[in-house]
């Protein structure tokens, strides 16, 4: 069945309520019961929840074949904990597990092997690289991959549509009770946004950590009253991908002109004006416009009520200078923002169902007035992909990104027009991972492009003197400079399906068909 | 016939290494005034050829818009410039620009061999222009005759690093090091009426020093700067960049003295100054540079 970005959904994906994605505001008003876990009272004073290792860990809770284990990104490249679970898991024969990760990354190349011997058959994930990318994109997983962003995460898990048997959440520092924090030991991130939820709706949880703290660990991300077990093992994560020591502000003259045009975008919309809010991701150029929009509110006399999203030095320098007020921190990037969090006056953890979830009763991405996003490919529609590559092959992660472009007021995509000899800007995306109806700008190296949609802001820019094209000129400009890129060949099968933030079907990935020379 | 754009703006001229296509492929998209494509320094002596053959491609498939294309050449000491010349017109670039220059005949060598190139290849001739670059005390001194020497010599630049050298001196905040030739090449550029252009800034970090730079740059009267990387570019265009009481005047200046002279008028007065068609090109220029801008969009630009 056909949905409103123009994909085409097997109706084979169609039962248990689900439905093709109708626009972004399709089930505003919906009414749902919110589930609640299977929990096991603690009614007799314990003196510790402290287990001696993970395989204590997965027999007390039970694990058997066919459940779902959850774990969060928060140490980015740097995790070690999904592998140490699963490598326990393998070890003990257990088969036919679903992983739901906030995010999975290079650092899990492992479970690679996993997915092929069918010890995991499940996937349900914000972002997918390295070489679990290439073994779902290439049909071997046994059921199709679920792609969420992070606010439709924690959506499917607080509607029941993802239930959790048992969540492993790694810790910086935990007491032996269970009281969690991101910062402390020698693995810090800052915070534990990503976890709150599957702390709460888990059958089962465990926290993971290299460092235990006296109790009570306070004021705890995680709360006690929520977590089974402790355990302790020798390394968490590699401190050095967790957070980066600092983040290095972009000196590419290319992406330095892009963040300059994209503050110049911004500065001339109506909403740029005292208390507006803002979120960049990561990346050079989003950083680097950190760098210009703080030279421009100075300029203007203004201040930023909050920002949010990733969180790093920039923005946190900015909170210290005064220029921006709050800080809500999902997710920290460099050390800068580990070292902030809860600790800056101004600079506060929330959870991820606060920062995006779509069906709670209001999320902060619905207050933002700008964001600022990258894209591997936006196409004529401006509907956005950040997860398949050019060749077809799962490498990205919707993250934040369709959360953020649904709730601002003005959405802005920062990319260049080609990579190398791909086009960026293109007829039609691989895959749509952000419907066009929520991007309002593309600003590229080649010019900027405002979506038909939004006449006001084509308005606004044209008053401020700032020149515009279409979006057709530059793709047209994209492709005479690489060509017209030949179209992939795919198999019928469904390898992954993309979720919207609201649990409509936006896309499916389908099986790459192997190059042939 | 003077070539239309001999007096066009040139507020920054961008160097670009003709080794390295992927500098040359897009650098418009920075819109400076000009670039530069460099087979000089920048090439190392066995790319020379390669060099070459890159700069003709880019010279002949790339769309640089309004943004002039400059090619430095190699010295006339060395055997490559004679073929730089002949790569530079059949790929259709608007400007060579001579390093070393030292005497008035080696612009006159230069300007043969374009015409020849231009004969050869099909080219309109005495499209292609010429600018010079004083790199030592002997072009300094000679400055009056080399600004002088060629029909299509649009401009010189200083390029202070050599000159610093051969001065016993180097860079210094202030720049009183290289006040003195900064002021003879001026005064030669101006006698003769082309343009003149100052010398790179290479200290990417120290943005501060490249402002002050640039500031002392237009207060001494240059047409530009030249420029090695893209973030240099914006700063040199807003320093350029008059203010809007210098618009209004000069708008008001040139419909002045235009009406006045199509009345027959010479001098007159205006707001109790006197003004006569000496004020004319100045005021033009102001109206140019902020078109330039984006901040005037009238008609008084010639």
């Amino acid at each position: 069945m056909m949905n409103s970005v123009g994909r085409d959904i097997p109706d084979a994906l169609l039962t248990d309520g689900k439905e093709v994605f109708r626009g972004s505001h399709h089930r505003d008003g919906l009414i749902y019961t919110k589930p609640g876990p299977t929990v096991r009272a603690g009614v007799k004073p314990l003196h510790s929840k402290l287990l001696p290792n993970l395989r204590e860990a997965i027999v007390q809770c039970g694990i058997k074949d066919g459940m779902t284990l959850s774990f969060h990104h928060h140490f980015r490249d740097g995790d070690y904990v999904v592998n140490l679970v699963m490598a326990e898991i393998a070890a003990m024969g257990i088969r036919d597990i679903t992983i739901a990760a906030s995010s999975l990354g290079s650092a899990h190349d492992p479970v690679a092997h996993m997915i092929e011997t069918g010890i995991v058959t499940g996937l349900q994930t914000s972002g997918i690289r390295g070489k679990i990318g290439e073994a779902v994109s290439h049909g071997k997983l046994k059921t199709p991959c679920i792609l969420r962003s992070h606010g439709g995460r924690v959506r499917a898990i607080e509607q029941g549509e993802l239930h959790i048997d048992v969540a492993f959440i790694g810790a910086p520092t935990s007491d032996e009770y269970g009281n969690s924090r991101g910062t402390g030991g020698k693995s810090d991130c800052g915070v534990l946004s990503y976890a709150m939820a599957d702390a709460r709706y888990a059958d089962k949880v465990v926290v993971v950590t290299d460092c235990l703290v006296d109790f009570p660990n306070f004021p705890p991300s995680i709360e006690a009253v929520d977590v089974d077990y402790v355990v302790v093992v020798d390394a968490i994560g590699d401190p050095q991908k967790i957070a980066s020591q600092a983040t290095r502000l972009s000196k590419d003259p290319r992406e330095l002109k892009m963040a300059e045009d994209c503050v110049r975008v911004v500065a001339a919309t109506p909403y740029f004006k005292d208390g507006f809010s803002f979120q960049t991701g990561a990346g050079g150029p989003s950083l680097a416009t950190n760098r210009f929009i703080e030279a421009e509110m100075e300029r203007r006399g203004i201040t930023m009520q909050w920002a949010i999203g990733g969180i790093s030095q920039s923005t946190v320098d900015m909170l210290h200078k005064g220029l921006i007020k709050y800080i809500v921190d999902a997710q920290d990037f460099d050390m800068a923002a580990v070292r902030s969090v809860n600790n800056s006056p101004g600079h506060f953890e929330i959870s991820t169902s606060q920062y995006a979830n779509p069906m709670n009763k209001g999320a902060f991405v619905n207050k933002l007035d700008f964001v600022v996003l990258a894209a591997l490919e936006i196409d004529v529609d401006f509907n956005v992909n950040v997860v398949t590559g050019s060749d077809g092959v799962l490498r990205g992660a919707p993250g934040g990104h369709p959360d953020a472009a649904a709730g601002a007021k003005c959405c802005i995509i920062v990319t260049p027009l080609v990579r190398g000899r791909m086009p960026t800007v293109c007829e039609r995306v691989v895959t749509v991972t952000t419907p066009g109806e929520n991007v309002d700008v593309l600003v590229t190296d080649y010019g900027i492009a405002v979506n038909p949609a939004r006449p006001d802001l084509i308005e606004a820019l044209a008053k401020a003197g700032i020149k515009t094209t279409t979006i057709e000129a530059l793709k047209d400009k994209a492709y005479a400079m690489v060509g017209v890129p030949d179209p992939l060949d795919f198999y019928d099968r469904v390898v992954a399906v993309v979720e919207a933030r609201d649990g409509t079907l936006l896309d499916v990935v389908r099986q790459i068909r192997p190059l042939e020379l | 016939m003077i070539h239309p754009d001999k007096n066009r703006l040139r507020r920054t001229m961008l160097f670009l290494s003709a080794q390295r296509p992927s500098q040359m492929k897009d650098a418009y998209i920075y819109r400076p005034d000009s670039v530069i494509f460099d087979l000089e320094d920048a090439v190392a002596e066995s790319e020379k050829d390669a060099a070459r053959f890159s700069l003709f491609h880019t010279l002949k498939t790339v769309d640089y818009g309004d943004c002039e294309r400059i090619v430095r050449i190699n010295g006339l000491d060395t055997p490559h410039w004679r073929e730089d010349i002949r790569a530079s017109v059949a790929g259709g670039a608007e400007g060579i620009r001579i390093p070393k220059c030292e005497s008035a005949q080696e612009v006159v060598e230069v300007e043969a061999a374009i015409e020849a190139a231009e004969e050869e290849f099909g080219r309109p001739v005495g499209r292609t222009l010429v600018m010079a670059a004083i790199e030592s005390p002997r072009g300094v001194l000679n400055a009056s005759a080399i600004c002088e020497a060629g029909r299509r010599m649009f401009g010189v630049a200083i390029s202070g690093g050599d000159l610093r050298k051969a001065m016993q001196t180097r860079y210094y905040p202030k720049g009183e090091e290289m006040l003195v030739p900064r002021g003879m090449v001026l005064l030669a550029a101006r006698a003769a009426g082309v343009q003149c252009f100052d010398t790179v800034f290479t200290d990417l970090e120290d943005m501060e020093g490249f402002r002050r730079e640039v500031q002392q740059n237009k207060e001494m009267g240059f047409d530009g700067k030249s420029v090695i990387n893209p973030r240099q570019i914006a700063i040199v265009h807003e320093i350029f960049t008059p203010t809007e009481r210098e618009i209004i005047e000069a708008e008001r200046v040139v419909r002045a003295i235009r009406e006045q002279a199509a009345e027959g008028v010479g001098v007159f007065t205006l707001d109790g100054k006197m003004l006569d068609m000496a004020f004319l090109p100045g005021a033009e220029r102001v109206l140019a540079l902020a078109q330039a801008a984006g901040l005037y969009e009238g008609d008084l630009v010639p």
